[in-house]
């Protein structure tokens, strides 16, 4: 059997766990950093699978900037998912 | 009997997913000698572009992409206008606390390095993978470094703005030069050049690094927007 299916079902776990992650976690700067890795994830993917373009494309975009600008929103609203109540200016 | 629908339907969308996934015929002779073969045959030919990817993008569908430069263009002008406030001077950045002397050198250590990349990224769109929207990506997470590492760092919003319309401008000024050319838009109208050199591929590294110029414009924009608005 080739090993590319191997990476290529490591990487789907990964995948599918790091999203049920951030699903399932209150902390939504946990669940951000999840989601940071799930992009992380589908890089490898898109690049074992010879799709390098897509996958700088979701390094660049999905890895970096959009983990941060979740990071700034996080910064400027609440942390926790059950915060809602009692929102600190 | 709602949910028995529901169901229903799940089970139609899963049945059709299931025949296209478990059987997809990529080695079908529509899909060997079809589309594909006339990109590929086309792209070393008539291009000279070393990568498909970006003929495609660039050239092929070259409207398309006018189409993605513009909703990216929209994004950040909505969160520009929905953001926007009158900001009475610099250093008033709530978001973030002060860096260490380590992240702030480290931030202008490699700061340099990754422009270098972006530019290097847009710059052989046409050759290795990669191109404008990936090498302006790489730009503004550079920008961002610096926007966190240190909080007085500034960058004019009017500079962002006149580079990201020069650049909106001279995408559709070299497309509607392509219908006075050749007859479509986005025509390529230069010398080719030889396949692999730097270059090469006509109209193609020209788009490229106005949508690379754009997309690390608009990103760098949206960034500072964003790191702007007080909680």
């Amino acid at each position: 059997m080739n090993y590319l299916v191997f990476i290529i079902g490591f990487l789907l776990l990964v995948l599918i766990g790091a999203a049920l992650y951030a699903v399932y976690q209150k902390d939504l700067l946990y669940a951000v950093i999840a989601t940071g890795v799930i992009s992380l994830a589908l890089t490898g993917l898109f690049l074992v699978l010879q799709a390098p373009d897509v996958a700088l494309t979701e390094a660049a975009i999905g890895v970096a900037l959009t983990t941060i600008i979740f990071i700034i929103t996080i910064r400027n609203t609440v942390r926790y998912e059950d915060e809602k109540d009692n929102v600190k200016k | 009997m709602k949910k028995a629908i529901v169901i229903l339907m799940l089970a139609v969308f899963g049945y059709f997913l299931a025949i296209t996934f478990l059987d997809p015929q990529f080695e079908a002779e529509r899909n060997r000698d079809g589309v594909k073969k006339f990109y590929l045959d086309k792209t070393v030919s008539e291009l000279k572009t070393a990568n498909t990817v970006t003929a495609i993008v660039v050239n092929f569908r070259g409207f398309d992409t006018l189409g993605e430069v513009t909703v990216l263009f929209l994004a950040a002008t909505a969160l520009g206008s929905i953001l926007f406030k009158k900001r009475h001077h610099i250093g008033d950045r709530t978001v973030l606390l002060p860096a260490s002397a380590i992240v702030g050198s480290g931030a202008k250590l490699i700061f340099p390095a990754i422009t270098l990349l972006g530019v290097y990224v847009f710059v052989h769109g046409h050759l290795t993978p990669g191109g404008g929207f990936q090498g302006g990506t790489i730009i503004a997470t550079g920008f961002l470094l610096m926007l966190i590492a240190y909080r007085d760092f500034s960058i004019s919003h009017n500079i962002l703005s006149v580079i990201e319309s020069l650049a909106g401008i001279g995408f559709v000024t070299f497309g509607l030069l392509g219908f006075m050319n050749g007859g479509t838009f986005l025509q390529n109208f230069l010398g080719t050049g030889v396949l692999n050199d730097l270059l090469s591929g006509g109209v193609i590294p020209i788009i490229y690094i106005l949508v690379g110029f754009k997309v690390a414009a608009e990103l760098t924009g949206l960034i500072y927007t964003v790191l702007h608005e007080k909680g």
